[in-house]
This record gives C-alpha cells, structure tokens and sequence, in this order.
C-alpha cells in the first residue's frame, strides 16, 4: 500500500503523538546520566530529582525573601501582563480590523500605514519605551501591544475583505445602515476569525514577554530565567520553560475550544 | 410593485463596451426573464438595477424616480451563492430584515417586538417549505432549502422588486421545478416586480411573462471591444401571463373563482403578506 493511503488508528495515532516526546526526553535523560556519571556536581543537564526539588523549592515553598510563592507569583506578574496586552491587542484589532475592512476610504487611509508598522520591528523599540515610558508594567504592556496590534489589524481586515461581496449587498437590500452591516455581518462574523488570528499572535506575543522581563524587571517568568542563569541554575530553567510551554499550549487550546463551542456555525464555513 | 424604465443605458468599462443602448419598460408586477450567452452583461445589467454599478450613460427610473445609487430595501436580491448569512440560524436569517428596520441602532429586537417578527418570520418559513428547520444554521440545509430561505429573507423586508441572479442554476432539476412553483406563489401573492436572470431557457419561458435576450450585434474579434450587447429579442409570453392581483376590497368568495380559490387569505399554503406603504 501507498504511504499516502495508510491511515493510522485511534490507537496508533495515540502512540506516535507520544513518540517524539518520549524520544526527546529519552534523549536527555541518557545525556544527563552519562554527564552526571563523568562529574556529580555538574549543573548542564540535571537529572529528574534535582529538578523536582528545585520545582518543590520555587512553587511549595515560601520564598524568605518575598514572603510568597516564587512560581506562583511569577506566573499571575507574567500571565496579568500577556493578559492585558492581548485584551488591548484584540479589541483594538476588532474594532480597527472590521473599519479598514468594511470601509474603502478607512482602507485607504490607514491601510499602507498599518502594513508599514507592520514591519517595524518591534524589539527595536524596546530601548524606545524604556526611555519614555519607564522600566514599569506599561512599557511591557506597551512592546507586547506594538508587537501584535499591526499584524493583527492587518490579518483581520484581509479577512473582512474576503466576506462574500453579495453578504455586504444583501445586507443592504434588507436595509442596514453600514452602523449595522459592521454589527450585525461583518462583527459576528469576523469573532470566530478574530480567534484564529489571535492563536497565531499568542507565539509572539510570548517572545515579547520574555524578552521584555529578561532585560528590566523584578518578578515573571521571563525574570526569574533570566535571574538564575547567573548561577547556571538549570534546575530551574528547565522545569519554568516546560511550564511556560503548557501555559502556552493550554490557551491555545481554550481559544480552540472557545471557537468551537461559541460560534457552532463557523466550522462548516472554513471547510468551504 | 413598481415600474421600471431603462432609458437608452450604456455600460462601459474604460474603452470597453459591455452594454449599448438598452431601453425597455417594465410593467409593474411584470416578471421579466433575462436571457442570453455568458459575458453579455446580463448580470452587469441587475447589478445596475441593484444599485451596485452606475450606467455610464442613460438612466433607470423606478415609478419615474431616478434609481439610487446603492443597493437599499426597495429592491430585494436572491443570489445563485453567498444569499444567506452563515452565522445566522435560518429563524434569524429571516428575521434580520425586520430587525433591521425597526432597530435603527442595535440591529436587534427584544420582547414583544421580537415575539411579533419571530412569529411573521415563522408563517414565512411554514409557506416556503422550510418548517422545522428554524434553528439550523445554513451549512445544515440543501442547496434548495437555501435559496428558500433566499426568498423568504428578502420578502420578509417587503421589497418592490425583486431581483434574482441565476437563483437556481445551481440546483437539481427536480428541486429546481419545486422551487418554480414556489416562485411562482411567491410572485402571485406578493406585489412584486421580479426581474431574472438565467440561461436556463426553459425555466425563463416557465416563469416569465416576458423574456428579454441580450446579445451582442457585433462579434468580431476586433469589434469586441467597442460594441457591447443589447437587447436582440423582446418576448412577450403567449398566451398572456400576468400575475393575480388581489382586490384590496374584497376577496370573492370561495370558489366562485378559480384565482380566488387558488388564493384564499387564510387557506393553508396562501402567503398572507401586509403590502409596504
């Protein structure tokens, strides 16, 4: 039979999602265990009981210092900051995606700007933000927004654009104003698709994230690597970076959910 | 209902003609048939009636005023695709012509009102066969059952024409002669002017009371460009159709006519429809 034709079952497609993980993990733990056998202290690859006491240590234990949970703390510092920055992204996304769609003259206003600052990139402003708007929260905000916002903004009025034409006239000979062709076609209909759009920008707007912590702040994720890197503390590292992985995977797949179970109708219209 | 008159309307694009000199007069409550090969302008030709493209020269006037220049509620379209709104369920397909026109600001009605357009809504679906089916999304019905819906989302608004774009090109032929007798009802109980374009002959000679061909005069390659198409034939059918107007007064007693026992207010299956001011 043709590989083309072979269709893996419930079971075996189980087993081969399993199997690059597995592999991957195999792969370290036979590295680790041959380094820690050459040297005990050595700090590169650390062995599973080392790193779930570092684990204990930053997520159960009350740190002296900060009289908190270190892990906790820094994921709520690192998440309430993804979280606003996205909140502002995707509003302003919706609101300017569905006006540069729906409307020639805003497109032609501010669509070659959009495109432009597009590819302005983004980390080069950073020193930028610092400068005017501090070393606090907004600048992080602000880098994780400038980031997402043009890109996004521009995928949405694309896809606004791509709404049939004949919706947009029938719309009119049922007598809606544009007021009510943006709320009750064009907004309804560009949410499933705001979704998508915002999956795509979750990978950078992570990468904004940690880099921003990584270069001046004082709690999140992307600090606390950054801090313990000093000590080669890969302990540490390791088990934050699978979680900020989950993390990661776990609203990707909220938003899939989200999309399913909110808007029912849209799937059948991707898979036209 | 409404009259509608092209008055010596040209089409062009840049140097290239699409079409020259049309003039014709509509009747209203005509059902006009628009025939003719691909690329003759047919369809260029609704979407100026639709609002969506100006004539270049010449003019439109419907019941003598000059047609707007954008599509608007006067004017209701069934398109072959892309006629229903997917993110709707059939129910609120139909009723967005309402909620449209009652609720300038939120597009949407609550309460009483809402009860009230939900119910006109529900009858609607029960005439064009679509009973049942009120909280399905689109994608769940059938090419037929869409273009239903079609017909029942742009009536519900109470358009004076109406205008159809190869509606049922799409279609099997035996849901297409369903559809036909629905059109047909459709056109007899409302006050419509309907104009259609199609290339399926014999649907136009089925339904029409006239069929208009369009046709370019001149086609040689280098004649393309500068002669478009006009009307080459002008059919009036025979024997005469025309649609059966109900008295505003009166409606004969039952069986003392035959259109009046066709279309008996209150029968089952009558389209019992309130005429737009």
């Amino acid at each position: 039979m043709r590989l083309v034709n072979i269709r893996p079952g419930r079971q075996t497609r189980f087993y081969l999602l399993a199997l690059p993980f597995l592999l991957v993990a195999i792969a370290y733990f036979v590295g680790s265990g041959a380094r820690l056998a050459q040297n005990p202290n050595d700090k590169l690859l650390p062995a599973l009981p080392s790193m779930v006491q570092a684990v204990k240590q930053m997520a159960f234990e009350v740190d002296p210092r900060t009289g908190g949970y270190l892990m906790a703390s820094d994921t709520v510092a690192s998440l309430g900051r993804l979280g606003s920055a996205l909140a502002i992204s995707t509003v302003a996304a919706l609101v300017l995606g569905i006006v540069i769609g729906l409307l020639p003259g805003a497109n032609a206003l501010l669509g070659p700007f959009v495109s432009v600052t597009s590819m302005v990139p983004p980390l080069a402003l950073l020193p930028i933000l610092f400068i005017v708007m501090g070393l606090g929260e907004n600048s992080k905000i602000a880098l994780i927004v400038i980031g997402t916002l043009p890109c996004m903004i521009r995928d949405l009025a694309m896809k606004v654009q791509e709404l049939p034409r004949e919706q947009i006239v029938k719309a009119q000979t049922l007598g809606a104003s544009t007021w009510q062709i943006a709320l009750r076609i064009a907004m309804p209909q560009t949410l499933p698709r705001l979704i998508d759009v915002l999956r795509l920008q979750l990978g950078p707007a992570w990468l904004f994230l940690i880099a921003a912590e990584a270069i001046a702040s004082d709690s999140g994720l992307g600090y606390r690597i950054f801090l313990v890197r000093r000590y080669l503390a890969m302990d540490v590292i390791i088990p934050y970076v699978a979680w900020i992985t989950l993390l990661a995977f776990l609203i990707d797949v909220g938003l899939r959910v989200l999309q399913r179970k909110a808007f029912p109708w849209f799937a059948s219209v991707r898979a036209e | 209902m409404s009259a509608i008159r092209f008055d010596d309307v040209w089409k062009e694009y840049g140097d290239h003609i699409v079409l020259e000199r049309i003039t014709m007069e509509v009747e209203p409550r005509a059902f006009i048939a628009l025939v003719g090969p691909s690329g003759c302008g047919k369809t260029t030709l609704l979407r100026m009636l639709l609002g969506e493209e100006q004539p270049t020269r010449g003019q439109i006037l419907v019941d003598g005023k000059p047609l707007p220049g954008e599509p608007d509620a006067d004017r209701g379209v069934v398109f072959q695709r892309y006629s229903v709104f997917p993110h709707l369920t059939v129910l609120q397909n139909v009723m967005l012509g309402r909620e449209l026109r009652d609720a300038r600001f939120t597009g949407r009605l609550f309460g009483a009102a809402r009860r009230a357009a939900a119910d006109e809504a529900m009858k609607l679906l029960a005439e064009v066969g679509l009973a049942g089916q009120e909280s399905k999304y689109p994608s769940a019905l059938s090419g037929g059952m869409q273009q239903r819906l079609a017909l029942a989302q742009a009536i519900m608004r109470g358009p004076k024409i109406l205008l159809l774009d190869e509606p049922f090109g799409a279609l099997d032929p035996g849901i297409r002669a369903d559809i036909h007798l629905l059109m047909k009802r459709l056109w007899n109980e409302t006050h419509l002017t309907v104009v259609m374009v199609t290339h399926d002959l014999s649907e136009a000679f089925g339904l029409a009371t006239r069929v208009i061909a369009l046709e370019r005069q001149r086609n040689r390659p280098e004649e393309r460009e500068r002669y478009g198409a006009t009307i080459s034939r002008d059919l009036e059918i025979f024997p005469r159709r025309s649609a059966e107007l109900r008295s505003p007064v009166q409606p004969a007693p039952i069986g003392t006519t035959r259109s009046g026992k066709e279309h008996q207010p209150g029968r089952p299956g009558a389209l019992v429809l309130k005429e737009q001011p």
